[in-house]
């Protein structure tokens, strides 16, 4: 089942960390980046029916 | 007068030339049992297949042998173990080529190495790299085995089928011959004519799918250079050929280098000597010594027809299906269609069991076509990205894929051949919940060496039973067939592959060694239920 309510302790650095992540990069390397942190969580994840509904939601926010 | 049956492709065997048949001079067309078009790998393992069942059979092929070219190269285990069954694994084994270590190459970088070394405790390998045209004269050497003791097997070379008419039992076929036309019928007619099947067209019957715009380039070379036995793959390789690149090893000194040359080419350009040495220079290097021994430039489909089934005539191999060459699933799977078949049509010409059962023929191997299609599908799109989205994330797998294990199990430059299981097939009976996945009903038996010799040989050409640690009688007599018991000890590799949390097992396999159905002990009456539910009368 995905998580939708709340889990990150410190959101704020958490997110914050995101977007550092990514500084210096052009555009096509921040596609990449993205692309490969993606493929990482989704190993991580590895359940398939919390990355179908994750994608689901990922595809059509408005959907839950 | 003379007629023509012209050749359209040298042949790398002339195995069975043309003489005239007494049929040609028949006053009236003769009736055969079974008649097979083709004489590809598919056409004469059903020849071979059939007629060691006891099925008589006429083969017509508009050539005379094998076609030159080493075009299917790649046998899997289970095609290597239905040509076991058919006597003619042998030399096969002894020619053929076999590997265990891959290597994928992005540009000019090495991302990993990958090792097939297969599952111990089984007679076959993985599989085999054989030239299309030498596996073709195995199994005609098979045949001529097979004819020796009987087998009323008849090939007959440069006899062209022009023309079929469908009937209600039978179809008519009118041939052409160097001595000019004649008509025969045939009860059974089993079209294995290849992709462009000219009796498919014949009938006007479909062949729907997916067209993917690109060629390749296949260029076998002949070198002594000391290269290691490895299939090595490149996506985007740095010797800028196109999308991808294959280099793998041949018998005799040959390797198969596959070029993806893109959509847009001059094909003829293509094909000059000095523009595919230019090639194959770039990724060989410059001070390898080669011979060009064949080439060929290929565009493919992935598409099925909608049925296999129609009526008396039945269709088999790339006639009926065609897939991406990346997985190695054209003739692979065309033999599994003749496994699956050849005991079905046998049985329904011995009327043992009813003309229904064919139709699990259609059911069964439509399911393994979907399958051979999906998969080779996704990795062609693996391989050749269609979208910009897609291209990202492809190339950022193949970026992981240098330092992150689990990314190498996503790159896709073609999954190996898998025999299908059947799932869900109404000839599928009982299954038992604590026994292992890899053996449930629908699957092909899982090799096992026993105290001599292996599982797979024991089996035997028809149904039969296997006794695992469990009592069951010598046989079954039941729906006028007689089916033995091979009483097994629960060796260690049987019970992994066969019984896993139970202590005991009955199973009961089918002639082509898919499982129909087991338990946990021996009862007659759930036995012959599920014989007969596999025969296709229920």
């Amino acid at each position: 089942m995905l998580i939708t309510t709340p889990n990150l302790a410190k959101p704020d650095e958490t997110y914050a960390r995101l977007i550092a992540t990514h500084d210096g990069l052009s555009e096509g390397e921040s596609h990449a980046l993205n692309a490969r942190l993606v493929l990482i969580l989704m190993n991580h994840i590895g359940d398939d029916m919390v990355l179908a509904e994750a994608l689901r939601l990922a595809r059509d926010p408005g959907a839950v | 007068m003379k007629h023509d049956v012209p050749e359209r492709y040298a042949l790398a065997f002339r195995l069975y030339p043309y003489a005239k048949s007494p049929d040609q001079d028949a006053a009236r067309p003769v009736r055969h049992k079974a008649v097979v078009v083709g004489g590809g790998p598919v056409g004469l393992a059903t020849a071979l297949d059939l007629g060691r069942r006891g099925v008589p059979v006429v083969l017509l092929d508009d050539h005379e042998g094998a076609g030159l070219g080493s075009r299917a190269l790649c046998f899997a285990k289970r095609t290597l173990e239905i040509c076991d069954r058919l006597g003619a694994a042998g030399p096969m084994l002894g020619k053929g080529v076999q590997w265990n270590l891959g290597k994928v190459f992005h540009d000019n970088r090495l991302l990993y190495e990958f090792n097939l070394l297969p599952e111990g405790g089984h007679a076959m390998p993985a599989f085999i790299n054989l030239q299309q045209p030498w596996f073709e004269k195995y199994l005609h050497d098979a045949i001529l085995a097979a004819q020796a003791e009987g087998a009323p097997i008849e090939l007959r070379g440069k006899n062209r089928v022009d023309g079929v008419i469908p009937g209600e039992d039978h179809a008519t076929l009118e041939v052409m011959t160097p001595d000019g036309p004649y008509r025969l019928e045939a009860d059974w007619l089993i079209a294995c004519d290849g992709a462009r099947s000219p009796l498919r067209n014949m009938l006007g019957l479909g062949f729907d799918g997916r067209v993917f715009e690109d060629n390749f380039l296949i260029a076998d070379v002949k070198m002594k250079a000391d290269f290691p036995t490895e299939r090595w793959f490149w996506f985007e390789p740095h010797f800028k050929s196109g999308d991808s690149a294959l280099l793998h090893k041949q018998p005799d000194d040959i390797w198969r280098i596959d070029f993806q040359l893109g959509w847009n080419i001059d094909r003829a350009k293509e094909l000059e000597p000095a523009r595919i040495r230019a090639r194959v220079d770039a990724m060989l290097g410059p001070d390898v010594d080669y011979e060009l021994d064949w080439c060929s430039i290929y565009t493919f489909q992935c598409r099925r027809m909608e049925r296999f089934r129609h009526g008396r005539v039945l269709f088999a191999g790339d006639a009926a299906h065609q897939v991406s060459p990346f997985g190695a699933r054209g003739a692979n799977s065309g033999v599994q269609d003749v496994d699956n078949l050849c005991w079905k049509l046998a049985l329904v010409v011995a009327g043992l069991a009813p003309d229904s059962l064919l139709d699990t023929y259609d059911s069964e191997r439509v399911y393994g076509a979907d399958e051979n299609i999906l998969n080779s599908t996704r990795a062609t799109d693996f391989i050749t990205p269609k979208t910009p989205v897609s291209k990202l994330f492809r190339n950022a797998v193949l970026e992981l894929a240098e330092t992150v294990p689990f990314a190498r199990t996503v790159v896709n430059s073609g999954r190996l051949s898998m025999p299908c299981t059947y799932d869900g097939s109404v000839l599928n009976g009982a299954d038992h919940p604590d026994m292992p996945a890899r053996s449930r009903p629908g699957s092909p038996c899982p090799d096992a060496p026993l105290a001599t010799g292996w599982l797979l040989e024991q089996l035997g050409r028809g149904f039969v039973l296997l006794a695992i640690g469990a009592e069951a009688p010598e046989r079954l007599e039941a729906d006028g067939l007689t089916v033995p018991c091979l009483q097994l000890d629960p060796t260690e590799a049987l019970a992994a592959r066969y019984l896993g949390g139970v202590p005991a097992a009955i199973y009961l396999i089918r002639p082509d060694q898919h499982v129909a159905a087991r338990w946990d002990s021996y009862e007659e009456q759930a036995v012959a239920a599920a014989l007969a539910r596999a025969m296709g009368k229920e």
